[in-house]
């Protein structure tokens, strides 16, 4: 019932609307082709046309009584009955819409030429106008409407005009932060700045582009505003705010309230026209909403029944034999799926990969290759729209694609661990640091609270972290990267994994960082003798770290071999350009071949 | 943490002041004549003099601001023009009554929205998710006294589940009491539930693209224990949601409170508002808006809770 309200059903809505720029003709086209468009609309024109045609032709005078009717049901006569003093209710309802639909323009009228000005100023200016209108907009926003108009109620003898026209100053606040923050979002846009450097009023390239921008929002936020101002002004009715001798709406709810008991027929005209207003109103909204992408969500969900087709197909398909028995991870013919809104896409077209125990293997790729998309499917720790399948996935001898996905999970965090790229992004924000990493050594490897809080720390000094006790003590936001990644490092090792697979471990840290990280990683792998699966887009990490490489490409295997042969001599152009781009300069390969040759424990890794 | 408050608690004093400054010259500009609604047309010109002595609108305007404004720092909210008893006693017997409906209106609102919204969060595009969001739009829009009325017609009035109208304190029957605050409630709620739920319907699917999520599940949590890690970050969406909720129903249990025929605030405002008793509702407003700054606060503090980053601000 208050302005509140409707400003934050705008700013929850997903997505968001500013900065897209719709195509006005499509977006009308599609509305009034939606059935969520054009009902309503139909509806509400046909109520707005029988409010003001029908007292042309209407029968009775809506203030006549005629004892007769006293709660009469509907007759021929009197098609919608009598009300509780004789009068007619279809001439009441006719005549109480008019009222209805000049304060709710009143309110949209009011509500906008308030607030949308106020928005454009605040935006644009900022300072200390946008911080004295924001000011202003808040303290509205946190009186209920309702209060302020009884006040003013209470010295206009109930005038409804002026009562709508001061709910609209009520409404304004959430055209204007609307407004403001399309405003303040354009303002910032990189082309205003280049108009503002060639000289031309930035005020006029901004404004022009606003409007285009909140043109939809606007339309949106108005459905919605007409909705609440029919409802608050059949409320102030209801409670005998206005005329009391004039037909409205709300005062016929109030007529009916009383006679309850005796009648309740007399509720239904009155309820139902009202009700079904503002459900048209808000249909409108949602579906221009839906139109416009703000509540549109560009993937598709995929519902219980599907996921578990998928899961079944995967348990269905039989796999090639059993790998050698040293072979830790094997993935073959590897094909993962998105559901989107519209269609499905395949991002890998079936993958081959393998990592031996003790070996470290580098997925090597630009990105958009599939490179990461095929370690998640390992994983399986896809996205909920994502989908695998596969002529199978070996884990430690045991084909992981005919698992159920519980099976799979049991896995995680014991026996495979993952490594990030991003490693602020992949702590939670809301725990501590010694939170996050106890939790799963409680919940998966049944620790006490002293054990895994004695281990987390051992974690963390074996990860080169100086002073644990202080670190469990932080939040994410409150560490550097490279602390983050070890802490995350260390989070993967807990569970003692013979497999690890990292995700660009180190393309997120500073350079210094980066050596550290990859050498910490390469002490680890070798202490515990894990197999290790890199993915990275940098040949330099591979010539570091790996003893077997696998190109990857459009989510196809380009090329796979040990590190000595791709770097000697690649087969593919793609591989060659890669190797290139990483290590520019035409030399890096000599260079290389003295550094692989200068690096025994590479040769005499344990096998 | 204490300077978080401190900063909070004074800029709600100082919304607290400049509202009760501005709805005391807004009262003053709308209502220019009480009198006539005071006392009625018949009353004769001494008798409206003498009215006018009593109540003291022959004053300067900006003397009668003072003393009423200067009262309010001992409690003091002056004496109903209407029934010429203070006005602070008068809403320290309405509250409760008010309070009632809108805080258990506000803790169906917390328990159903967030039920509803993990539900539909944690399974976007199943059966409650849909429900929601074909429902939201439309049951976010509809009044609550519009709700109420069907409530009535259905549980009240035609299988008696509930007493369609009256107040029973606590202090009398306590289950009573309930009864007598759950329909007003419920309506009052309805639209803030579906709110509630979609807020963190939206953050809980936001979220769970995100990447600790994954990094969290690598770790072989449960999905339950995965959920709870994404409550937490969605919650804040929805708590201030919930703190605008408040503004809202506060306002919408005027109408209910008429119709429930709950000797609340809401009526006391009506009755205020058609007789023009400036000291009443200047009374409700600022009690009202005191009400909001503290639920506010006490909202941001539970934010801060949540959210760590939130309490270095």
């Amino acid at each position: 019932m208050s302005t509140g309200v409707i400003n934050s059903k705008a700013a929850s809505m997903p997505g968001n609307p500013i900065g897209q720029k719709p195509k006005p003709r499509s977006i009308v086209r599609r509305f009034f082709t939606h059935p969520g468009g054009y009902i309503p609309v139909a509806i509400v024109l046909i109520v707005i046309i029988a409010t003001y045609c029908a007292p042309l032709i209407q029968i009775h005078d809506p203030n006549r009584i005629d004892y007769d009717i006293v709660n009469a049901l509907p007759s021929w006569q009197h098609i919608l009955g009598g009300d509780t003093v004789g009068r007619d209710v279809w001439s009441r309802l006719v005549w109480g819409g008019q009222d209805a639909f000049l304060g709710a323009l009143i309110v949209m009228v009011v509500a906008l030429a308030i607030g949308v000005p106020a928005g454009l100023l605040a935006g644009y200016h900022g300072g200390f106008t946008d911080s004295t209108a924001s000011w202003i907009s808040d303290a509205m926003m946190s009186v209920p409407g309702m209060i302020v108009l009884l006040i003013v109620a209470g010295g206009t003898n109930g005038n409804m005009m002026i009562l709508m026209a001061v709910m609209g100053v009520f409404m304004a606040p959430g055209y204007y932060r609307l407004t403001r923050a399309a405003t303040i979002a354009v303002r910032n846009e990189p082309y205003v700045d280049a108009a503002k450097v060639s000289g031309v009023s930035s005020w006029r390239i901004v404004s022009s582009h606003i409007l285009r921008v909140i043109a939809a929002p606007l339309i949106i936020q108005t459905a919605l505003t007409a909705g609440v101002a029919l409802g608050m002004q059949a409320g102030l009715q209801f409670i005998g705010i206005g005329d009391p001798l004039a037909p409205s709406w709300g005062a016929m709810m109030s007529d009916a309230m009383k006679a309850i008991l005796v009648n309740q027929w007399l509720m239904v005209p009155p309820a139902v026209v009202l009700g079904g207003l503002i459900g048209c109103f808000a249909i409108m909204g949602s579906t221009l909403g839906q139109i416009t992408g703000t509540r549109s969500e560009k993937v598709r969900h995929l519902s219980r029944a599907e996921r578990k087709a998928i899961a079944a197909g995967a348990q269905a398909t039989r796999g090639l034999p059993a790998p050698d028995a040293d072979v830790v991870a094997q993935v073959q013919g590897l094909k993962v799926r998105y559901a989107m809104a519209k269609r499905e896409i395949e991002v890998l077209h079936g993958v081959d990969f393998e990592v031996r125990a003790g070996k470290v293997l580098g997925i090597v790729g630009e990105s958009g290759s599939g490179k990461s998309q095929s370690v998640f499917a390992l994983l399986d720790l896809l996205p909920g729209n994502g989908m695998a399948s596969s002529d199978g996935i070996w884990f430690n001898g045991r084909n992981l694609a005919a698992l159920s996905e519980s099976e799979r999970r049991a896995l995680l965090g014991r026996e495979i661990a993952y490594i990030p790229q991003e490693p602020i992004s992949n702590l939670d924000p809301m725990f501590t640091i010694g939170k996050q990493l106890t939790e799963p050594m409680r919940a998966v490897l049944k620790m006490g609270k002293r054990e895994a809080h004695d281990y987390a720390v051992q974690l963390l000094q074996r990860v080169g972290i100086n002073d644990p006790q202080r670190v469990m003590k932080l939040h994410p936001h409150e560490v550097s990267g490279g602390m983050a990644q070890r802490v995350l490092i260390a989070g993967a090792l807990s569970g003692r994994p013979k497999l690890l697979v990292a995700d660009e471990p180190t393309t997120a840290l500073d350079v210094t960082v980066q050596a550290e990280v990859l050498e910490l990683l390469r002490e680890l792998q070798a202490e515990e003798n894990m197999a290790l699966i890199i993915v990275t887009h940098n040949f330099g990490v591979v010539a570091d770290i790996c003893d077997d490489v696998t190109v990857m490409k459009d989510g196809m295997v380009v090329e796979a071999g040990t590190v000595r042969e791709i770097f000697s001599s690649p087969a593919d152009p793609y591989t060659r350009e890669l190797i290139d781009a990483s290590l520019d300069g035409a030399e890096s390969r000599m260079e290389l071949d003295a550094q692989l040759d200068a690096r025994p424990e590479l040769e005499g890794a344990p096998a | 943490m204490i300077a978080f408050i401190s900063k909070r608690v004074l800029s709600g004093l100082i919304l607290v002041l400049a509202m009760s400054t501005g709805a005391f010259f807004m009262a003053h500009l709308a209502i220019s004549d009480p009198t006539a609604t005071l006392i009625g047309k018949t009353a004769t010109p001494e008798q409206i003099e003498a009215l006018r002595d009593r109540i003291g609108l022959n004053l300067p305007l900006m003397q009668q601001y003072w003393n009423w404004f200067s009262g309010l720092f001992q409690g003091d909210m002056g004496l109903s023009w209407r029934t010429n008893t203070p006005v602070i006693a008068d809403l320290g017997e309405r509250l409760p009554v008010t309070l009632s409906v809108v805080f258990f209106g506000m803790l169906l609102c917390a328990i159903f929205g967030t039920t509803v919204g993990v539900t539909a969060g944690l399974r976007p595009g199943g059966v409650v998710d849909r429900v929601i969001k074909a429902g939201s739009v439309v049951l976010f829009a509809i009044p609550s006294y519009w709700i109420s009325i069907v409530l009535i017609m259905v549980f009240a009035v035609n299988l008696q589940w509930f007493p369609a109208l009256g107040y029973v304190t606590p202090q009398t029957s306590v289950s009573g009491w309930v009864a007598s605050i759950t329909l007003p409630a419920i309506s009052l709620a309805l639209g803030g539930v579906v709110m509630i739920a979609e807020q963190l319907r939206n953050s809980i699917v936001t979220n769970s693209g995100s990447d600790f999520v994954r990094t969290l599940r690598s770790r072989g949590l449960s999905t339950f224990r995965v959920s709870l890690h994404l409550l937490r970050n969605s919650a804040p969406a929805a708590v201030t949601v919930l703190a605008l909720m408040f503004v809202s129903l506060l306002g919408g249990v005027i109408v209910l409170e008429m119709i429930f025929n709950l000797p609340g605030i809401g009526v006391a405002t009506q009755q205020a508002s058609q007789v023009g008793d400036i000291p009443m509702l200047l009374g409700i407003t600022i009690t009202t808006v005191i009400f909001v700054v503290v639920v506010n606060l006490l909202l941001d503090l539970v934010l801060g809770w949540i959210n760590p980053k939130a309490r270095i601000r």
